[in-house]
């Protein structure tokens, strides 16, 4: 291969942390105009590598070339002049700020003053150019989350970077949003500029990448030409064993008696729009109904309005015939695993013990006579990591410092290890590797057969197809058909999505 | 007779509201990186022996804002050491300094015995005497010392800067969004140093005012009275916005100037009671916004560079 149009090598890359060794001589390139990929399972060390490209973590050892010169990168403001964008596994946006402002945030100039005008005309001309549309002028907080990766990728092309790091852009992305996140990937690198894209959605490495590189545990499996690839070959370079996502049979659950019940709910949204209308449905003990949807269309509120985080303006929502009028905090009642891990479900200063016990703190054994029982809560730790396979080398460390899908896993355990009456999940496979993904279905399966309801938002089909019972599909804050989980297929649905409902009616 | 108090109490609010202000802008920014300066209480005491100090020794008010420059300066970069760089509990190193400045002033005023009966001479007028005989807004704007001006341009200054200015922008940023800000190529500690330094400086020039606009007098122990923690109050009341922040000041400014002026008159309610009732505004000043204001989201939270 010729040399030079390597425009991105990283060799021999280790880097540990307390307890752990999360690149363990890691070598990746990535050819001018290309897309890499990185897989690998959570706590891989994905994130920490790209971390290291951009200057927020020191190798402890290894190389980094860019165009073929060899780097030293001891800051995100040096990987910026190095050329190199990132947009992070979360969100880097400050959303008291307009989009402008977090677009032009950092950029060096000699103007004092504020000028917004230049800034808005580049970034206009990027969003038409990669057809990535923003208001320049909104508040970050009032976008949804598709438009905010967008804001995220437009402020990496601004400072107009030769090598776009894209850590799990997907994972918030609608289906129809990652096939315009895709378009745009091409355009990219059709101007001679790299990609690096991490995702745990096989089918999207497969459709966007030219070579593939698999990490297991720190250390590099195999880089593969995509051409060469399937997805059956790729998860099993990613698990070591065979995975696939598929409808698994079910007993049936004798107890059927209806747990969650809402009628005519109405409720607005945090921009006070109107999120859910007239809203109705019933879930059973010993279900799994999903909600399908673009995301946007209610999804949030009805979980939120259900755990009794948002009011709702008028209707009733009952539990086992209780009304629901404050936060649920009884943890033998509702599960709850919220959309957003990081801001909702975790306090992320927190060590992963202390997490574990949000809601059960108050419980014997891990509180006696007022005091917190620190070896009891590091034992329902243990256990916990046990049980849920959490990567975590203690039940000691921060949250923070777990690997996005792990943290996810924390939040899962906690929610549901209780056995609650009901179980809220809110895309709770979002950011979780295959083998986990196919673990969190495992446990919401166990969940229903328990005879708890469990009710399942998730914005892939493909799950929301391989594990319900009922599916109903969520378009403008209604419910526009309900179908068998068993016999629904995939183009119904898509076109409930859309908002259609002559297919679902005859 | 009760006209002319009227317009004398005017005038007075306007007068004490000055330094309140001058305090209240550095603060501000301060806390919109997320940093508590909890030490102006002190940094104002120390600036306010400063000021006096310096004006009788060199015979320059010029110099003596200077040397009040300077002393917020260091008093700055020392607050910023502990909490920034050493990330020490904010509210902690805040009433540390405060209790060293309270010591601190009390040895070097002592040493000081030549000054101590002397006054310094005070900021004189922007406005010339004649203007100063036009009824009512002679006396109340015309007659104000020129700090009184200075305040209020200052207030419009620090708004542009906030709101208009790419440094403003960082900061905002900064104290809402650390570790956004530090993969946006920013210095995260480089900016908290420089808003804390500028808050120390500002506290610091307002103590200085604080005496040489007034009395030119500077009373050992006392002379502050709790106007730092006014400006803590008045900076949460104002939403860390700098236009509501000066009229906050400008409330406790008047609620301090009427205090002293029911205390002269002969009225049957008790001195202390009058004392309490700048303070007794602020605590219900505190309720009735606290709750519409948007605080700074990492308010008082350390920064470490690591992972979030
Ligand atoms: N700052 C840190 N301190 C301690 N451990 C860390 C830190 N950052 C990462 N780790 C650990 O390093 C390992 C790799 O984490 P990393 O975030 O790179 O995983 P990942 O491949 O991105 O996983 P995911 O797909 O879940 O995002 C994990 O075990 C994690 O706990
Ligand atoms: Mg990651």
């Amino acid at each position: 291969m010729n040399e030079n149009s390597i425009l991105l090598k990283m060799q021999d890359i280790s880097k540990s942390f307390p307890g752990v060794l999360a690149n363990d001589h890691v070598t990746i390139e990535c050819e001018k105009g290309h897309v890499l990929g990185l897989l690998g399972e959570n706590g891989a060390g994905k994130t920490t590598l790209m971390n290291i490209l951009y200057g927020l973590y020191q190798p402890d050892q290894g190389k980094i070339f860019v165009d073929g010169k060899q780097v030293v990168i001891n800051s995100p403001s040096e990987a910026i002049n190095h050329g190199i964008g990132m947009v992070h596994q979360h969100f880097k946006l400050v959303d008291t700020l307009s989009v402008i402002e977090n677009v032009i945030l950092g950029i060096p100039t000699n103007k004092a003053v504020l000028d917004f005008g230049p800034a808005k005309k580049k970034l206009e001309k990027l969003c038409k150019e990669y057809e990535l549309f923003v208001d320049p002028e909104e508040i970050v907080w009032r976008l949804p989350v598709g438009k905010q990766q967008w804001v995220e990728i437009l402020k990496a092309l601004y400072r107009d970077c030769k090598v776009l790091v894209l850590d799990e852009p997907t994972a918030v992305l609608t289906p129809s949003e990652s096939d315009q996140l895709c378009r745009a990937i091409r355009k990219i690198t059709e101007q001679g500029r790299s990609v690096v894209f991490i995702s745990h959605k096989l089918r999207e490495v497969i459709e966007i990448t030219d070579k593939v590189t698999v990490i297991r545990d720190g250390k590099v499996i195999g880089t593969v030409n995509t051409k060469e690839a399937t997805q059956s070959i790729l998860a099993e370079m990613m698990v070591g064993r065979p995975v696939t996502i598929e409808r698994k049979a079910r007993p049936t659950v004798k107890e059927h008696s209806a747990v969650l019940v809402m009628k005519n709910v109405n409720a607005f949204d945090d921009r006070g729009v109107q999120a859910l209308k007239d809203f109705n449905l019933t879930v059973h003990a010993g279900e799994i109904v999903g909600v399908a949807g673009v995301d946007g269309n209610g999804q949030r509120e009805l979980s939120e309005c259900i755990t009794g985080l948002r009011k709702p303006s008028s209707g009733s929502i009952t539990i086992q015939d209780k009304q629901v009028t404050n936060v649920i905090a009884d943890p033998s009642f509702v599960g709850f695993i919220p959309e957003d891990r990081q801001k909702t479900g975790l306090v992320l200063d927190f060590t992963v013990a202390e997490n574990l016990l949000i809601k059960d703190y108050k419980e014997k054994p891990y509180v006696k006579n007022g005091f917190l029982q620190y070896s009891e809560m590091k034992k329902h730790a243990e256990h916990m990591i046990k049980k849920y396979n959490i990567k975590s080398p203690s039940g000691d460390i921060k949250v923070k410092t777990l690997s996005g899908g792990n943290q996810q896993k924390v939040v899962i355990a906690r929610e549901l290890d209780a056995q609650p009456v009901l179980d809220v999940a809110s895309h709770p496979t979002r950011g979780l590797d295959l083998g986990a993904v196919s673990n969190v279905h495992d446990i919401l399966l166990n969940e229903r057969n328990r005879g708890a309801a469990v009710l399942f938002i998730s914005a892939e089909l493909q799950e929301v197809m391989a594990l319900s019972d009922r599916i109903v599909v969520l378009y403008s804050g209604q419910i526009m058909g309900e179908l068998n989980g068993e016999t629904a297929d995939q183009f119904t649905i898509g076109q409930m999505m859309l908002g259609q409902t002559t297919e679902a009616k005859k | 007779m009760t006209y002319e108090i009227i317009l004398d109490w005017l005038q007075a609010s306007l007068r004490w509201s000055a330094p309140l202000i001058i305090c209240a802008m550095g603060e501000i920014f301060a806390e919109r990186s997320g940093i508590i300066n909890m030490g102006i209480e002190g940094i104002m005491l120390c600036g306010a022996l400063c000021g006096v100090a310096v004006s009788y020794y060199a015979q320059s008010q010029a110099v003596a804002l200077f040397a009040c420059v300077i002393l917020g300066l260091v008093l700055g970069l020392m607050v910023a050491f502990l909490t920034v760089s050493r990330r020490t509990n904010q509210v902690v190193t805040g009433l540390m300094i405060n209790l060293l400045a309270i010591g601190a002033t009390n040895v070097i005023f002592s040493v000081l015995t030549v000054m101590r009966h002397k006054r310094a001479t005070t900021f004189g007028a922007l406005f010339p005497e004649s203007m100063h005989r036009i009824p009512l807004v002679g006396p109340v704007l015309f007659a104000q010392p020129f700090t009184t001006w200075i305040a209020i341009f200052i207030a419009f200054i620090a708004s542009f800067v906030l709101y208009k200015t790419r440094w403003g922008l960082n900061v905002r940023a900064v104290g809402d969004n650390p570790q956004a800000t530090a993969t946006a190529g920013l210095s995260v500690i480089k900016l908290k140093y420089q808003t804390l330094i500028l808050s120390s400086i500002a506290a610091s020039v307002a103590g200085g005012i604080l005496t040489l606009a007034s009395s030119g007098y500077f009373a050992a122990g006392g002379m502050t009275g709790g106007r730092g923690f006014i400006v803590l109050a008045a900076v949460v009341v104002g939403g860390w916005d700098p236009m509501r922040t000066m009229f906050a000041c400008m409330l406790f400014g008047a609620t301090d100037a009427a205090q002293l002026r029911l205390q002269t008159t002969e009225s049957i309610i008790p001195t202390q009671f009058l004392q309490m009732l700048p303070y007794l505004i602020t605590v219900i000043a505190l309720t009735i916004m606290v709750k519409r204001s948007r605080v700074p989201k990492t308010w008082g939270a350390a920064y470490d560079g690591r992972r979030s």
